[in-house]
């Protein structure tokens, strides 16, 4: 058993997604106050009644969270900026879930925006981190998708992984969005489409890469009696783990710092791995995605490829993952990539998904991976969901 | 792939020259140490005073104790290749320019992980030698070498964005009347250089032919530094200042400044006339074709970091050369401007100074090696080393410790 204090009565409701576009003129404030409007319509309150704000975003610059509070006419009595990428969504909803479940704030919005035009993700990537401007970016400047190269090519080293095993991630990634009307990705993907691509850093090819877009994520937090009274559908948090710079002595990154927190985790949630509906993993690189496989307990250390080989991973498969398609399908819309399972499984958890929703899901287990800081993702997060 | 160095091809007068691009130069202060490193051709990196513990990236604080005394110390080189990766598509217009690019996650012997370029005989999962190099942006970069030599390994595309080898390149040495000059030109021609070119400031004087071509130029005359450059600007590759005008006299007993007026004119405004006349020309090819422009040799005396007993205003002259040349290898990138800090020279204006003393062939060799080595900052002859030592033990007692011979 943990010794934390349970989630219990505090919900997550209302998934607001403000449709991703490849490039945008907006600003991140556009992006991130139009999922606020969103949120407040969904909930029939004003922006005025959230007195609670958490927020993402990698192109707010120079504001920060506390400049949008002017920007947006709000006035919250609880703030929060989190910078930790894609593990923003499950982070932000521990931080806010305590906020109201120690009456700090009654109704937390949680958002994540990013604007994206054809020079941002270059300068964002050029000036990642202190690390990345020292001791990565001028080794190629091939920004994620170098770091990535690098993991994928060690796990494949270290477990045998090909190139088909990352190609079957992506490849249901695509078959399910073709059911999300907001995927940006709309053709479906085949084996021979994938192995096919062309490089882009050897192992990684163009389609174990996300698009960068614009685009923005958000859902609210309050108390359950708070959602019953606005007749909102609900989400149980059942559990939630996060960790920064695990394991700092690995001299390569192949486990994340699930590795370290899923026990507890699952003890929170009182629940294990065989009992998950429905798995919304953080997928910038499908070489993630098979360690969060291994790290959350859904298969061994190294058996990654063998569990992808051996499962169905779309939305009628036997381990639905992914089911909105991802990142890799829909579109990485910066911070709010780290919204994108989140928000994808409260949906799925209230009936609310359409076209993607998963039969019967009844508990949805979301990871967050962020910030690769210099040679590896600092960041994991996860959170265990139940249906109200 | 061949391994043979390309031949030198004559520039196609249709095709656009590749833009004198650079690699990205952003670096926080604690990074800037792995450049000083690289300009010495040393392989050092942060360690912990405290605790011992070897660091990368560099950090203010010791990533494993938080003790705050950081110095740089040279680490073993060794290291293994943990993943490797090669990068087709680049965000940064200069990697547009050279990609396909091969880097790595090498584990250091010494501990920490370093991305790190890769040579192009390094296949992965292997031993490497490590070596800390100046790219084009004159930053100090991770550079992953295989464990034992290669044949022609010197040629590796990558190695030699961020060496200057003269093989195939054309050089100007500026002074082709001394046994220096003479000596480089030499050195510079059996080390396979395409053309030299030696300065004659005085054609109409007796002297012994140099080796190469000679060419009229006179530094102390702006005319003349102009016509040479304007002749054979876009044919110079590398630039080697052997002008050192080193003569005896202290300031006081000179009762003019005659002395060190002419001290000044071949010391400092001799290399800003090349410079202001060549630089620009040279800056501008510094991309381009196979054998592009890439270097520029100062060559000064130790006296640069403070006055030898006797000759007071030369050091000054040379004091100001040093300042101009460290001002000069900011606005010339991406060439390298190195910097030969040389003891006293064994010529004819030191007969009075006692051994040890820098002979022709040995400053020669010492600069051939930096080229090829790409390093900036050399220091040649035992004088100037002791020099050199003293100064980065207390640069604050330099001044007084050579004062009192």
């Amino acid at each position: 058993m943990s010794r934390r204090a349970s989630y219990q009565g505090v919900v997550a409701v209302a998934p607001v997604t403000i449709p991703y576009e490849r490039y945008s003129i907006r600003s991140a404030h556009w992006w991130i106050g139009s999922a606020i409007r969103e949120l407040a319509r969904t909930a029939g309150i004003g922006p005025r009644d959230i007195d609670g704000l958490c927020v993402s975003s990698f192109t707010l610059g120079p504001d920060t969270a506390v400049g949008l509070t002017q920007h947006l006419g709000l006035s919250p009595r609880w703030l929060d900026h989190i910078p930790m990428g894609g593990a923003t969504g499950v982070v932000a909803l521990r931080r806010a879930a305590r906020a109201v479940q120690a009456g700090d704030a009654e109704i937390v919005a949680c958002v994540a925006g990013d604007t994206n035009n054809p020079d941002s993700f270059r300068r964002m990537v050029a000036g990642f981190s202190r690390f990345a401007a020292d001791a990565t970016y001028p080794y190629g400047a091939a920004g994620p998708n170098g770091s990535f190269a690098l993991l994928t090519d060690a796990y494949m080293r270290a477990y045998g992984a090909t190139r088909e095993d990352f190609g079957r991630i992506c490849i249901a990634q695509r078959a399910n969005a073709l059911s999300n009307p907001h995927a940006l990705m709309k053709r479906p993907l085949t084996m021979a489409d994938y192995l096919a691509a062309r490089m882009i850093s050897d192992p990684v090819a163009l389609f174990d890469c996300v698009m960068p877009c614009a685009g923005a994520d958000a859902y609210l937090v309050m108390r359950e009696e708070t959602a019953r009274a606005m007749s909102l559908p609900a989400v149980t948090i059942q559990g939630t783990i996060e960790r920064h710079n695990a394991f700092p002595e690995d001299p390569i990154q192949l486990r994340g710092g699930w590795a370290l927190d899923r026990d507890d985790l699952y003890a929170m949630a009182g629940t294990t791995p065989d009992r998950i509906d429905v798995v919304e993993t953080y997928d910038d690189y499908p070489v993630i995605v098979m360690m969060q496989f291994e790290d959350l307990g859904f298969c061994a250390k190294g058996e990654g490829p063998d569990f992808v080989r051996a499962h169905d991973l779309t939305i009628a498969g036997d381990f639905p993952h992914n089911t909105s398609g991802g990142q890799l399908s829909v579109g990485q819309a910066g911070a709010a990539g780290g919204y994108l399972g989140l928000v994808e499984a409260i949906r799925q958890l209230t009936g609310a998904a359409g076209g993607t929703q998963v039969a019967n899901a009844r508990t949805a287990l979301v990871a967050g991976f962020g910030m690769i800081n210099y040679d590896r993702g600092l960041c994991s997060a996860a959170a265990i969901l139940g249906a109200a | 792939m061949s391994g043979t160095l390309p031949p030198r091809k004559p520039s196609d007068p249709l095709a656009v020259p590749a833009a004198p691009l650079a690699p990205p130069a952003g670096r926080s202060r604690a990074a800037l140490g792995l450049a000083a490193a690289a300009a010495r051709g040393r392989f050092a990196l942060q360690c912990c005073g405290g605790c011992g513990a070897a660091q990368y990236p560099p950090r203010d604080l010791c990533h494993r104790c938080l003790g705050p005394d950081l110095v740089w110390r040279d680490v073993a080189n060794g290291g293994t290749v943990l993943a490797m990766t090669t990068t087709r598509i680049s965000a940064d217009p200069y990697f547009r320019q050279h990609t396909p690019w091969r880097s790595g996650l090498v584990q250091l012997d010494c501990g920490p992980s370093a991305v790190a370029h890769l040579h192009r005989d390094v296949a992965g999962g292997e031993r490497v030698r490590m070596r800390l190099h100046l790219d084009k942006s004159g930053q100090g970069v991770m550079l992953a070498l295989p464990a034992v030599d290669t044949p022609d390994m010197d040629a590796d595309p990558m190695l030699r964005q961020m060496t200057c080898d003269p093989r195939g390149r054309r050089v100007l040495v500026t002074d082709g009347r001394t046994a220096f000059g003479r000596a480089m030109a030499q050195t510079m021609l059996d080390a396979g250089a395409a053309q030299v070119f030696c300065g004659i400031a005085d054609a109409w004087k007796p002297g012994p032919t140099p080796p190469g071509e000679a060419v009229d130029l006179d530094l102390t005359d702006t005319a003349s530094v102009r016509r040479l450059a304007a002749e054979f600007g876009g044919r110079i590759d590398i630039v080697i200042d052997t002008a050192l005008h080193i003569r005896p006299g202290g300031l006081l007993e000179r009762g003019d400044i005659v002395r060190a007026r002419e001290e000044m004119e071949l010391a400092f405004f001799g290399p800003l006339r090349l410079a202001q006349a060549l630089g620009p020309v040279l800056r501008g090819r510094a991309g381009d074709g196979t054998h592009a422009a890439c270097a520029w040799v100062n060559i000064l005396s130790i006296a640069a970091l403070a006055p030898m007993p006797g000759y007071t205003t030369n050091a000054a002259a040379q004091a100001a050369a040093l300042s101009l040349s460290t001002g000069l290898r900011a606005e010339l990138r991406p060439l390298k401007v190195v910097t030969a800090l040389v003891g006293p020279l064994d010529d004819a204006w030191h007969q009075a100074v006692p051994p040890p003393k820098v002979a022709p062939a040995q400053l020669a060799a010492a600069v051939l090696r930096a080229l090829k080595g790409g390093r900036e900052e050399i220091v040649v002859g035992d004088i100037a080393q002791d020099v050199m030592n003293r100064w980065i033990d207390n640069p604050a007692t330099l001044a007084r410790d050579l004062a009192s011979g």
